[in-house]
C-alpha cells in the first residue's frame, strides 16, 4: 500500500478538509457500530449480569470464583460451555475436511467435463439461499415419522433397505453429524469455487511433462496439483475455520442447540436473550474473537499475497 | 468408432458418474422442498414427495376389480356412473361398499367371477371413487400452500376453503388486506426488502466515498487509516450485538428499521471500503488528471467519472451485501425481533413455534430462496467474485 502513496496526482490540489468530509461518513458510523461495541463488549464482559457491578458480585463463597474473570470461569469451564467448545470441534474437523475434500474433488473433475458450467451451478447454489432455507430443506429431508410412513426423504430409503426409521436430530452424535451435514451442502459451492480458480493456474506444460513421464492421474493429482494449489487450500481452510467457529444459523433453527448440539455463538445467544446474562454472554464473544482473530490476520495476509501473485 | 476412443469414452465414464451423482445429491433436497411445497397439505403427510407422480391411491385395485366392467373412467355403464357424486355419496365407506358387491345385481353376482375385494383393497377403491367422482377431488398440485403462506394462514384447511366458506380467522378478511397480515410471508417479503435495499446501498455509496478520498485524494495518516478500516474485517458482528441493542434501547431503535439499517451499514463498510478503493484506485490516473486540468472539481470527478466507471465493482459488491442480509437471521431476531418481522425471522418462528404443517413451511422456504435463486442464476458471475473477494470478512 505504501507503494501507491504517490498515486494521487500532485496536479489534484484539494483544500485540506476535503478528504475528511469524504470520509466522515464512513468514520462515524464505524466508530459507533464496530469501535465502540467492540470495546464495550470487553468491559462488559468483566461485569455482572445486568452490568450494575464487576463480575467478582457473581461469586458465591465456598464455590470456585475467578474474581473479575468470574465470567470467564463460567465461559471456560460450565458444563455447556464445554459441550459447545468440544461440539464446534467436531464441526471444524468435519466440516473443514468435507467442504474441502468435495470442493477439491468437484473441482478437478468438473474440469474435465464439457458440462462443467451446470455443474458448478448446482454445487454452488446453496451458497445463495439462507441458513433458515437450508434448515427447513434438510429437516424435511430428515423428517422421522412415528408411523408406518417417512415422508423424510432419509428415513424412506432407511425403510426401503430394511432399516429402522432413525431420529435424525435428536439421536445424540447421529445429531451433530446431521448438521454438519448441512454445512457441508451449503460451503462446498464456495470452496469448489476458489479452488477451481486455482487449479486452472497450474500449468498446464507442468501436467503434460509429468504424465509423458509417465505418472499416472493419482500421482499428478498429489505430486503437482495439490503443492501447486496449496497457498490456496490453506486460506481456504483458514477462512471455513472462520466460517465454522460462528456457525449459529443451522443450530438455532434445526435443533435449537438441544439434544447436545450447543454450539458457541448460540450459547452467546442464548445467554444473552434467554438467561439474560449481559456478562456471559459479552466473555463468550470475547473467547470467540480472541480465537478468530490470529485465523483472520493469517488469511488476511495470504490473501493479499495470493492477490500480489495474480 | 476406434478401440481408442471408445476407450477414452469408458475411461472418462468413472467421472461423469461422480459429478452426475454429487449434483443428483446436492440438488435433490432442494427439489423436494420445491415439490412438497406444491401439493396439497392430505398429500404431503400421507405420502413421500417423491410420490408425486404415482398414480392415486386405490387406482391399481379399482383397475383389478372394477375396471373390466366400468371402464377405467367408471362411466362405461350409463346406469352405474361411477363418476357421478350422487351414486357415490351413497357409499362413504368401504362397508357399505362391500355390502353392494357382495349383493345381486339383476339377478347375477354383482363381481360375476371377479374376487371380491378385501376390506383394505375395497377402502383404497372408496378413496379412489371418491377421487374420481369428484366427491372430493383435489389435484395434484396446487398454489394453495403459497396463498395460505404469503396470509399468514394457520388453519386446518385452507385460506380459500375457509374464504370460500366464510369461516376465516378473525385477524384475516379475505380481501387484498391480508397480504400484509404481520403473521405472512407477504408482509415479511417487503420487510426484507424493506430492510435489504437501505442496508445494500448505504455502504456502497459511503465507501465509495471514502474509497475515492483514498484513491485521489491527499491527507496525512492515509496509509494508516486505510490499513485500520479494513482492518475491522476481524472484528466478528456477535462481539458488537450486546452495546449496541443496549445503544439502541436508550434511544429507541430497538424494533426499528433504521437500526438495521445502521448496523448493516457499519458491518458492511470495512469490505466495501477495501473493494471499492482496490477498484477506484486502479482506474487510470490520466483520466483524473485530464479531468482536473479541464477544471473539474472532486466532487466532479468522483460523480462523474469514479462512480460511473467502477459500476462492476458496485455490482459485485451490491449483490453480495444484499443476498447477505437477505439472508441474515441473527441481526433481524436481535435488532428487529417480531415488530417487523423479515422472512428469516418469520420462518424460524414457524419451526420453533411448531405452529405451521410441512406444506406452509416449505413454502414459505420458497418463497424466501426465490429472489436469491433468481438473482444467483441471473447474475452468478458478479455473485461468484463478490463472494470470493468477500471470503476474509468477519
Amino acid at each position: 500500500m505504501t507503494a501507491r502513496d504517490d498515486v494521487v496526482p500532485k496536479i489534484m490540489k484539494q483544500g485540506k478538509v476535503a478528504p475528511w468530509l469524504y470520509l466522515a461518513p464512513a468514520l462515524i458510523v464505524m466508530t459507533v457500530f464496530i469501535v465502540y461495541p467492540g470495546l464495550d463488549t470487553l468491559r462488559l464482559s468483566f461485569m455482572n449480569k445486568d452490568s450494575t457491578q464487576w463480575a467478582t458480585a457473581a461469586c458465591v463463597t465456598g464455590q470456585p470464583c475467578w474474581g473479575i474473570f468470574e465470567n470467564y470461569r463460567y465461559a471456560l469451564t460450565s458444563e455447556i460451555m464445554r459441550t459447545a467448545f468440544l461440539n464446534n470441534l467436531k464441526w471444524i474437523v468435519l466440516m473443514v475436511s468435507g467442504t474441502v475434500a468435495f470442493g477439491l474433488l468437484i473441482a478437478v473433475l468438473a474440469d474435465r467435463v464439457r458440462y462443467e458450467p451446470i455443474a458448478k451451478a448446482v454445487i454452488f447454489m446453496p451458497m445463495a439461499i439462507s441458513f433458515v432455507g437450508a434448515g427447513i430443506i434438510w429437516t424435511f429431508v430428515y423428517n422421522y415419522g412415528t408411523g408406518s410412513v417417512q415422508i423424510g426423504l432419509l428415513n424412506a430409503i432407511v425403510v426401503a433397505l430394511g432399516g429402522q426409521p432413525v431420529s435424525w436430530l435428536s439421536e445424540p452424535q447421529i445429531n451433530m453429524v446431521a448438521l454438519i451435514v448441512v454445512g457441508v451442502w451449503m460451503w462446498t459451492g464456495f470452496c469448489m469455487t476458489m479452488l477451481s480458480a486455482s487449479l486452472k493456474g497450474v500449468p498446464v506444460e507442468m501436467l503434460e511433462a509429468a504424465r509423458v513421464d509417465g505418472a499416472n492421474e493419482w500421482r499428478v493429482f498429489w505430486g503437482i496439483i495439490v503443492p501447486t494449489i496449496m497457498p490456496t487450500i490453506a486460506v481456504v481452510i483458514t477462512t471455513m475455520v472462520i466460517n465454522v467457529l460462528k456457525i449459529f444459523d443451522i443450530v438455532y433453527v434445526m435443533t435449537g442447540g438441544n439434544y447436545g448440539t450447543e454450539v458457541i455463538a448460540n450459547r452467546m445467544y442464548s445467554e444473552m436473550y434467554k438467561s439474560q446474562q449481559a456478562g456471559r454472554a459479552t466473555a463468550i464473544a470475547v473467547i470467540l474473537i480472541a480465537v478468530i482473530i490470529p485465523a483472520m490476520f493469517y488469511n488476511i495476509r495470504r490473501f493479499r499475497e495470493q492477490e500480489a501473485i495474480r | 468408432m476406434s478401440a481408442d476412443r471408445i476407450k477414452k469414452i469408458l475411461g472418462g465414464l468413472p467421472t461423469h458418474v461422480v459429478i452426475i451423482g454429487l449434483c443428483l445429491v446436492w440438488f435433490i433436497p432442494t427439489l423436494g422442498l420445491l415439490v412438497t411445497s406444491l401439493r396439497p397439505f392430505q398429500d404431503v403427510n400421507s405420502t413421500g414427495w417423491w410420490m408425486i407422480l404415482a398414480p392415486p391411491k386405490g387406482a391399481a385395485e379399482y383397475s383389478q376389480s372394477c375396471a373390466a366392467c366400468h371402464g377405467a373412467d367408471g362411466k362405461k355403464l350409463p346406469n352405474a356412473n361411477l363418476a357421478d357424486p350422487a351414486l357415490i355419496q351413497k357409499y362413504p365407506r368401504s362397508i357399505q361398499l362391500l355390502a353392494m358387491l357382495r349383493d345381486n345385481i339383476n339377478g347375477q353376482p354383482h363381481m360375476k367371477d371377479t374376487p371380491i375385494p378385501k376390506d383394505q383393497q375395497a377402502a383404497d377403491i372408496a378413496t379412489y371413487l371418491r377421487q374420481l367422482s369428484g366427491v372430493e377431488a383435489r389435484p395434484r398440485v396446487t398454489l394453495d400452500n403459497y396463498v395460505d403462506a404469503l396470509v399468514g394462514y394457520r388453519g386446518t384447511t385452507s385460506y380459500r376453503a375457509d374464504c370460500a366458506a366464510g369461516k376465516q380467522s378473525l385477524d384475516l378478511t379475505c380481501t387484498i388486506a391480508d397480504l400484509s397480515n404481520p403473521r405472512g410471508m407477504g408482509r415479511a417479503f417487503l420487510n426484507s426488502l424493506g430492510v435489504a435495499i437501505p442496508s445494500t446501498i448505504l455502504p456502497i455509496f459511503f465507501a465509495a466515498f471514502a474509497a475515492y478520498a483514498f484513491s485521489w485524494l491527499d491527507f496525512r495518516g492515509r496509509t494508516v487509516m486505510f490499513a485500520a478500516l479494513v482492518g475491522m474485517q476481524v472484528v466478528p458482528l456477535q462481539m458488537t450485538l450486546v452495546p449496541i441493542s443496549r445503544l439502541y434501547a436508550q434511544v429507541g431503535l430497538n424494533g426499528t428499521f433504521l437500526g438495521v439499517w445502521l448496523f448493516h451499514t457499519g458491518f458492511g463498510l470495512p469490505y466495501a471500503i477495501y473493494l471499492m478503493r482496490n477498484f477506484i484506485g486502479s482506474l487510470p490516473r490520466d483520466l483524473f488528471e485530464s479531468a482536473y486540468l479541464d477544471g473539474a472539481s472532486h466532487w466532479t470527478a468522483f460523480y462523474q467519472l469514479a462512480l460511473p466507471l467502477s459500476v462492476p465493482a458496485i455490482a459485485s459488491l451490491g449483490i453480495f451485501q444484499f443476498l447477505w442480509i437477505w439472508n441474515d437471521l441473527l441481526v433481524a431476531l436481535v435488532f428487529l425481533g417480531g415488530q417487523n418481522p423479515v422472512m428469516t425471522y418469520q420462518i424460524s418462528n414457524m419451526v420453533t413455534s411448531h405452529g405451521a404443517g410441512w406444506h406452509l413451511l416449505t413454502a414459505a422456504a420458497f418463497i424466501s430462496m426465490a429472489l436469491p435463486m433468481i438473482v444467483f442464476f441471473a447474475l452468478q458471475r458478479y455473485f461468484v467474485r463478490g463472494l470470493l473477494a468477500g471470503s476474509v470478512k468477519g
